[in-house]
């Protein structure tokens, strides 16, 4: 199968066009389908023919849903949007890998992972995010939305639009500047809780704690912040830390575990100096 | 000019930036005159904000702030996805923070020269003066720009800027701003005065008594289709690159929501005016979903060429030199590689149409850094670009350290928008555009760093004090789902979606969607003609009749179904795509990133034709298939004064 029907060919490559001739991989997907929370989900077979090893994954599962639709059937539902890897919104289980493995072998976002690490007659496993926290809302697609409660409950400075001193009135190391950006990249994902045996959000919440807790402006909340934020995470229903690190090992934005270390020290400090969770 | 294809109307023009003080007085004193809502009485408004980039996020953060009760609503699933998370490079300011001459007047100044003289001043002017506080702003709420030793924040220079106003974090600014924007955002959330509405995407816009006063939106995960009312409305919904089907927006960036408004009343100014990136990865195959943009920073010490030679398929490694034409070099011996996007993306057009591109298709030319890692060697390269290598290695499969690059120009940014005022309303009373959606700030051209900055100047700063003027005359009276245009607004929105789904032709809403950017892309893209814009307006109304009647989308309305939202989302890009190429021919001169074929130098560069077309086109839909009507808002430069643009 190729991968439009009518032939209209962008790169004004055709068939004709020996460097664009279908490269001709056959994979047998195994894919979740699941029409809601309260469907059981089953995993369902299908076959996808001619997969050039330059698509990368997701457009792999466009040509599916392509036929699928021409076919009258459900495509499969999964988000996606920039396709740059930066966004956060796409997130599969991939070979029981959270996002698959990237060109080097290290982590990747599932849109930035290519067909040429897979070879003609693969076998491909693609199942949701699994994780109490994250329920599914059909297919691949999960809902993410206690990520950003947990942003909600302290994952922020407090500074209303207006009331900002001169930017260079506040002075900050450029070690801590570029350890609070790294932890800043965290894209919220949400691959950290699929890969954790524990289904815990805690490298999310860390990168947040983190961040904001290594710059001076994020001093006057930070004892309030790591309270609120870990028992919002509690809340939500996410598994314990017990420092297995497959999050960060899952991480497409390489979160080192050393924001676990800083949450935990930032936690000890915070109850000792009395700080409790609102409510 | 002799066309059927629109009418000509009644001129239009700004009346809320105070002209009768000098420019530099004129915010100020707008922020003055402009009526303020008391404190106690902001409560009792509704404000809703549809996106949540940088405009829409900090637009309604900074409303909740306010005491607005605000109601966000965004397609994603969470705010941080908006497509703002993708921008690389970095935000302007005039901070002067390296003593080298910048100025509130210069970047003022810079940016209504780079605009190709097509953007008004007064709005200019007041974005180079709120850009200093945007900074002040992300730095308070913790945005970790990137830092010198001593703990000041670094600049550097951007897009041929001639002085360091540029703050970034690392090539993640658009992320960095984005995510600070976002925590304001929950913040306010959290505190209750802004109320969320994920995954709805706004369909059509309510208008009761001439203003303002509602949207149609449908929550895509159950289908259902609802009104939501307010005492105004902000469209921060971004632009419509993807109308080219390939851009470098994110897939689920759309036109909808100005589009439906457009069709409610809202002219909608300069559509054709598109940016077009030179840096970025080819084109592979039929099954391309997207194109990546790599920072134009690789030109700094890339090299592009080409063959000389028409067909040559040779390893590029086995070309000798003095068969390779280093094209940019040769025809601009003063800036080389470092001319501007839109110089560099129409000469790779060129010598591609020339038969001397190269990879798949000959869509391509080289990016070599050969002998940059012969110079500097191969770390300092890795320092400086190895995660764009990684990233095009990544995409490609091909390690940029041993053979060039291939890259090619894509889709990038609209300069085009709604039509606002100064105080970034629309032509209807009680709907305001901020970001990209909106046409006002980057003319025909937008220079590097300054989407960021509009984007945020906007939802901090502008948006939040200027909505007061009109909220002063509020709240105004309850309107339910009882009123005759409400009702007609749901069913509008209900007829569609059962049409769409009952089409059950052929074609999915992709293959319409290519077609329609192909399209889009030879006939309305880096070079367009008067023969040309003919051929696509005679094709677009076959392509939407075609569309009309054959369109497949399987599934239900009442699910989650991306294939329903993706159909909408193209009849709506098929009509916009009309106006485009209507906007293309009527303007028959080139400017900014916008190359007429009739109109250029005897050397074949751009020729700006300020004696017919100094003027904003602001469109306005008729009904019924109706041509639309072209409203002129005269552009005056009273502090820039017109000049070519010239890079040889």
């Amino acid at each position: 199968m190729t991968a439009t029907r009518e032939g209209a060919s962008f790169a004004s490559g055709t068939a004709t066009d020996p460097a664009m001739a279908p490269h001709g991989m056959t994979l047998t997907l195994r894919i979740w389908r699941q029409k809601g929370p309260a469907d059981k989900g089953r995993m369902v077979t299908y076959q996808v023919e001619d997969i050039s090893p330059d698509m990368s994954f997701l457009e792999m599962l466009d040509v599916l849903n392509e036929k699928l639709i021409l076919a009258d059937d459900d495509p499969v539902v999964f988000d996606h949007d920039c396709r740059e890897g930066i966004c956060g919104s796409c997130g599969l289980m991939i070979n029981g890998t959270a996002h698959g493995r990237g060109t080097s072998g290290g982590p990747t976002t599932t849109c930035q992972l290519h067909m040429r690490k897979f070879k003609d007659g693969d076998t491909i496993d693609i199942e949701p995010w699994r994780a109490t926290a994250f329920p599914v809302i059909k297919d691949l697609s999960v809902d993410r939305g206690a990520l950003d409660r947990i942003i909600q409950s302290g994952g922020y400075i407090s500074a209303p639009t207006g009331t900002a001193p001169e930017a260079h009135s506040i002075l900050v190391p450029k070690k801590d500047s570029d350890a609070a950006f790294d932890a800043a990249t965290c894209i919220g994902c949400g691959a950290c809780v699929a890969a954790c045996p524990n289904a815990s959000s805690m490298l999310f919440t860390a990168a947040k704690v983190s961040h904001l807790g290594l710059f001076p402006q994020g001093q006057p909340e930070r004892n309030e912040r790591v309270v609120n934020m870990i028992a919002q995470q509690d809340l939500e229903g996410f598994g314990g830390c017990t420092n297995i690190g497959e999050c960060s090992a899952a991480c497409p934005k390489g979160i080192s575990m050393e924001n676990i270390s800083r949450l935990n020290h930032d936690l000890l400090g915070a109850l000792r100096a009395g700080a409790r969770p609102k409510s | 000019m002799p066309l059927d294809l629109f009418t000509v109307g009644d001129p239009i023009a700004d009346t809320k930036a105070p002209v009768d003080v000098p420019i530099g007085e004129r915010w100020s004193t707008r922020r003055f005159r402009a009526r303020l809502v008391n404190p106690a009485n902001r409560r009792k408004l509704t404000v809703i904000v549809v996106g949540t980039g940088l405009a829409g996020g900090s637009a309604a953060a900074t409303l909740g702030e306010a005491g607005y009760k605000v109601k966000n609503f965004w397609f994603h699933d969470s705010p941080r996805r908006a497509h703002s998370v993708a921008a690389q490079g970095g935000i302007n300011a005039a901070k002067n923070y390296r003593n080298d001459g910048d100025s509130v007047h210069r970047l003022f100044y810079d940016t209504v020269k780079g605009g190709d003289f097509r953007s008004r001043e007064n709005n200019v002017h007041r974005l180079a003066e709120v850009s200093v506080n945007i900074i002040d702003q992300c730095v308070a709420q913790g945005v970790p720009f990137a830092r010198e030793y001593g703990g000041l924040l670094d600049n550097r220079s951007f897009g041929g800027a001639q002085v360091s106003r540029t703050f970034y974090a690392r090539g993640q600014t658009g992320q960095q701003l984005l995510y600070g924007a976002y925590q304001a955002l929950e913040r306010q959330m959290a505190a209750g005065t802004v109320e969320q509405f994920a995954r709805h995407e706004m369909l059509d816009l309510i208008i009761v008594d001439g203003r303002a006063r509602g949207i149609v939106a449908r929550n895509l995960i159950t289908g259902e289709v609802s009104t939501h009312f307010a005492d105004a409305v902000v469209l921060a919904t971004g632009g419509y690159s993807n109308v080219f089907y390939l851009s470098t927006n994110a897939k689920g960036s759309n036109a909808t929501a100005i589009w439906r408004a457009h069709k409610r009343g809202a002219y909608f100014a300069n559509p054709c005016y598109t940016q077009i990136h030179p840096t970025c990865i080819p084109v592979k195959g039929d099954y391309q979903s997207k194109l990546t943009l790599m920072s134009e920073s690789l030109r700094n010490d890339g090299r592009v060429w080409v063959p000389k030679e028409r067909g040559d398929e040779r390893d590029p490694r086995d070309i000798p030199e003095d068969e390779r034409d280093y094209y940019l070099e040769r025809i601009y011996p003063a800036f080389g590689n470092l001319v501007p996007r839109d110089i560099a993306s129409r000469q790779a057009k060129n010598v591609c149409d020339e038969g001397r591109g190269v990879g798949p298709g000959g869509l391509g030319v080289y990016l070599d850094f050969g002998d940059a890692m012969k110079r500097l060697g191969r770390p300092a390269i890795e320092a400086k670009y190895g995660n764009l290598f990684d990233m095009y290695a990544q995409i490609t499969g091909e390690d940029p350290y041993e053979t060039p690059m291939r890259i090619y120009p894509a889709v990038h940014y609209t300069m085009g928008g709604l039509w606002v005022d100064y105080d970034l309303q629309s032509t209807i009373p009680g709907m305001f555009v901020i970001g990209e959606a909106n046409f006002s700030d980057h003319g025909a051209n937008r220079l590097g760093a300054s989407a960021l900055m509009q984007g945020l100047a906007d939802g901090y700063f502008v948006l939040p004090n200027t909505i007061n003027d009109y909220l002063a005359d509020g709240p105004f009276e309850k309107v339910d789902d009882g009123h005759p245009a409400v009702a007609e607004a749901l069913q509008d929105v209900q007829g569609r979606v059962q049409k769409l789904l009952s089409i059950n032709g052929n074609r999915t809403p992709a293959s319409f969607h290519r077609e329609l950017g192909r399209l889009m892309w030879d006939l309305c893209g880096m070079e367009r003609s008067d023969e040309g814009l003919r051929k696509a307006l005679d094709r677009i109304p076959e392509i939407r009749q075609e569309f009309w009647t054959n369109l497949k989308v399987s599934g239900d309305q009442d699910t989650i179904n991306p294939t329903l939202e993706h159909a909408g989302r193209v009849a709506d890009f098929i009509d916009l795509a009309e106006l485009m190429c209507i906007d293309a021919l009527h303007r028959n001169e080139s400017c900014g990133g916008h190359f007429r074929a009739e109109s250029q130098t005897p050397e074949g560069e751009a020729l700006r034709d300020d004696e017919n077309f100094a003027y904003v086109a602001a469109w306005e839909w008729t009904p019924e298939g109706a041509p639309p009507v072209l409203h002129r808002e005269d552009l005056e430069y009273e502090y820039v004064h017109l000049a070519q643009r010239s890079y040889k």
